[in-house]
């Protein structure tokens, strides 16, 4: 299952502003988001991500904007009105009640023998059936995420905050974790929004990921959009490696353009691209550049551009190069193991025009 | 000296609180005496093992006996209790709400805000509840106050009975509940107070469900510190108290100073002691059976 091309706006901020002081922690952001997606907002730390969760979550008051969710404006109501709840980055555990206080903290006016019930499913959906009555710090740092994740849970929210779910556990674990974030999600059909900083976890668990930077949303879509149509170099190289070439768009034929680097004429996917004459960037992906010793025959419209290798790498996997270019500049490729190309030979990249991105410079 | 640090701490302890306290309990054993010291008996290191033998057997037993057939004594010491309970119960629930506003201040202002309540300090305590009379007493500021404001049409008369000694204890006494509940409530994750208001608590039930029992300790530490001083409190009743006020501070006092009965003023000190050890031992029980739960 994948999200619905069509976005039916569920939860919606209207050019959401939080201003500190004379600082801009989110700056004017506007998104809308269907039931059911995880979204994860993407960005290094002090990007904004965690203060748009708390302007969600109702712990700090918009300067500016609005919040509605299922139809309901949010805005100006008080924490404990919202039907949203939050997963805390420090977890946020009770330290003076039991692993199943906890998780009935939020079951206030459920009566006793109802709530009990919703306890012991929600320690059924996380795997803690036998913890109810353990107090939190006895627990390993895997099983107290998952306390706090049935915590969250338990009042049954509209949407779910996670401010970096993950970002306390051990590598292996992170992994195993996101998978299980995934079914549950899936199960209940609760609409996530997860902030992370780190670019892989958002790309496995993201239905969309929003990219921000300083304060303002700079991309929204779905991770391989992210990944393949970068709108600008922050988001290019936040998702991964990537060649940055510099040119000047000549014209566009098309979805094509025609950018003129130093490199010679390149041919790229060109939908946010500047008009003719303005200064551009090429992203292309490592993986995506081909490599070899021999001129090819020109493929159709296949890019090609010539240098000479000066490092190569073997990681086992994948082989890296790096490519001293006529100019002087370097583009790094990334090959299938067993293309492995020699340090200094002449060396003829070659990629598709779908392969490379045209962004303003 | 390097074998000597970690016994250096219970040899403290036995010079400046075993010691006195045996010497405490040692004068409580004796009979007054028209001599220097008055009492007697006194031991005689001369006559060795004899001279033990001697003042041992001339120990006894009467001025406790004293306290006990003497409903002074025991109006005393019940009323200081209920006086430092009263106060106790009004210091939680006045320090309480200080501290937490503290903790909860902007964290620029917080030195300067726990600076001022430590103010009073860096005046004479002696000094500050004689002010206390000026402001209580008939003609004072508080009636002053009062009749201008036309809430009262005669002068209160406050000074020299019970409420004024609650009114001193609880000023005394009020930074040694605010800054160990402050200590403890300062350290809470502001992020627990937010999860319980994302769970659906309002302000209050916040409040009562995760802040107050998080700060049961502070709470714990501030009423050991002013239960047990206000117990022996002396200046507070004898200044604000007036004669009628029964505390055993000022019956030590009397015996000490106007009735020169060291042996008897020694036993009131033994009951004082014992009084003050019950509540905390008490309280560590208690708190021992909490911590051994779910953990």
């Amino acid at each position: 299952m994948t999200a619905p091309n069509a976005v039916v706006p569920f939860l919606s901020l209207h050019r959401l502003t939080k201003t500190f002081g004379t600082h801009d922690a989110v700056a004017d952001v506007s998104l809308d988001m269907p039931s059911g997606e995880i979204l994860c907002l993407l960005g290094p730390s002090g990007c904004g991500k965690s203060t748009l969760l708390r302007l969600i979550a109702g712990f700090e008051a918009p300067t500016d904007g609005s919040i509605r969710l299922d139809g309901t404006d949010l805005t100006g109501l008080a924490p404990h009105r919202r039907p949203v709840n939050m997963m805390f980055q420090s977890y946020a555990l009770f330290p003076h009640l039991s692993v199943a206080g906890n998780i009935a903290y939020g079951l206030k006016g459920l009566g006793r023998a109802a709530a009990s019930a919703r306890v012991e499913d929600l320690l059924r959906l996380v795997r803690l059936e036998e913890f109810g009555n353990r107090a939190p710090e006895t627990l390993s740092g895997g099983q107290r995420q998952r306390v706090a994740l049935a915590r969250a849970l338990a009042r049954e929210p509209k949407v779910l905050l996670l401010d970096e779910p993950l970002g306390a556990l051990d590598r292996g674990l992170r992994e195993q974790t996101q998978g299980e974030l995934r079914t549950i999600q899936r199960r209940l059909g609760t609409a996530f929004v997860i902030v992370t900083h780190d670019p892989s976890e958002a790309m496995a668990l993201a239905d969309r990921i929003g990219v921000m930077d300083r304060g303002r949303l700079v991309q929204i879509g779905r991770p391989e959009t992210l990944y393949e149509r970068p709108a600008n170099r922050f988001v290019a190289g936040l998702l991964g490696d990537v060649n940055l070439i510099p040119g000047t768009v000549r014209d566009a034929n098309g979805a094509l353009v025609r950018v003129e680097t130093a490199l010679g004429p390149v041919l790229a996917l060109g939908e946010g691209a500047p008009a003719a004459g303005a200064p551009a960037v090429i992203a292309l992906r490592p993986e995506r550049v081909g490599a070899s010793a021999v001129d090819p025959k020109a493929a159709g419209d296949r890019n090609a551009l010539h240098g000479h290798v000066e490092t190569s790498t073997y990681l086992g996997d994948r082989i890296r190069l790096q490519i001293r270019m006529a100019d002087g500049s370097t583009i790094r490729a990334s090959l299938p193991a067993g293309a492995g190309i020699a340090s200094g030979v002449p060396v003829r990249l070659s990629f598709a025009p779908e392969a490379a991105t045209v962004m303003a410079a | 000296m390097k074998r000597l640090l970690p016994v250096a701490p219970y040899l403290w302890l036995a010079a400046f609180v075993l010691l006195p306290c045996l010497i405490t309990l040692k004068i409580s054993l004796s009979s007054p005496a028209t001599a220097q010291p008055p009492y007697l008996p006194v031991l005689d290191w001369s006559a060795g093992i004899d001279g033990w033998g001697a003042f041992l057997e001339a120990l006894d037993f009467a001025n406790f006996e004293t306290l006990a057939g003497d409903s002074l004594y025991r109006d005393a010491a019940l009323s200081s209790l209920l006086y430092a309970a009263t106060a106790t119960a009004i210091l939680v629930i006045l320090g309480t709400p200080v501290a937490h506003a503290l903790a909860r201040s902007p964290a620029r202002l917080q030195p300067l805000l726990v600076a001022l309540v430590i103010v009073p300090f860096w005046t004479s305590f002696l000094i500050r509840i004689y002010a206390w009379i000026a402001i209580l007493k008939p003609e004072g500021l508080l009636n002053a106050g009062l009749l201008w404001t036309g809430l009262v049409a005669r002068p209160l008369d406050i000074l020299n009975t019970p409420a004024a000694v609650m009114i001193g204890l609880t000023y005394a006494y009020l930074p040694f509940m605010v800054l160990p509940l402050y200590a403890v409530l300062s350290r809470l994750d502001p992020a627990l107070t937010e999860a319980a208001a994302d769970l659906g608590a309002s302000p209050a039930r916040a409040f009562w469900t995760v802040t107050l029992p998080l700060a049961r300790p502070g709470i714990a530490a501030g009423a050991l510190l002013c239960f047990i001083p206000m117990v022996g409190e002396f200046i507070i009743p004898d200044l604000l108290g007036g004669s009628g006020t029964l505390m055993l501070g000022r019956v030590l006092w009397s015996e000490f100073f106007s009735n020169r009965d060291w042996p008897l003023a020694s036993a009131v000190a033994v009951l004082l002691l014992v009084l003050i050890v019950g509540p905390i031992v008490l309280f560590r029980d208690a708190e021992r059976e909490r911590g051994g739960v779910g953990r």
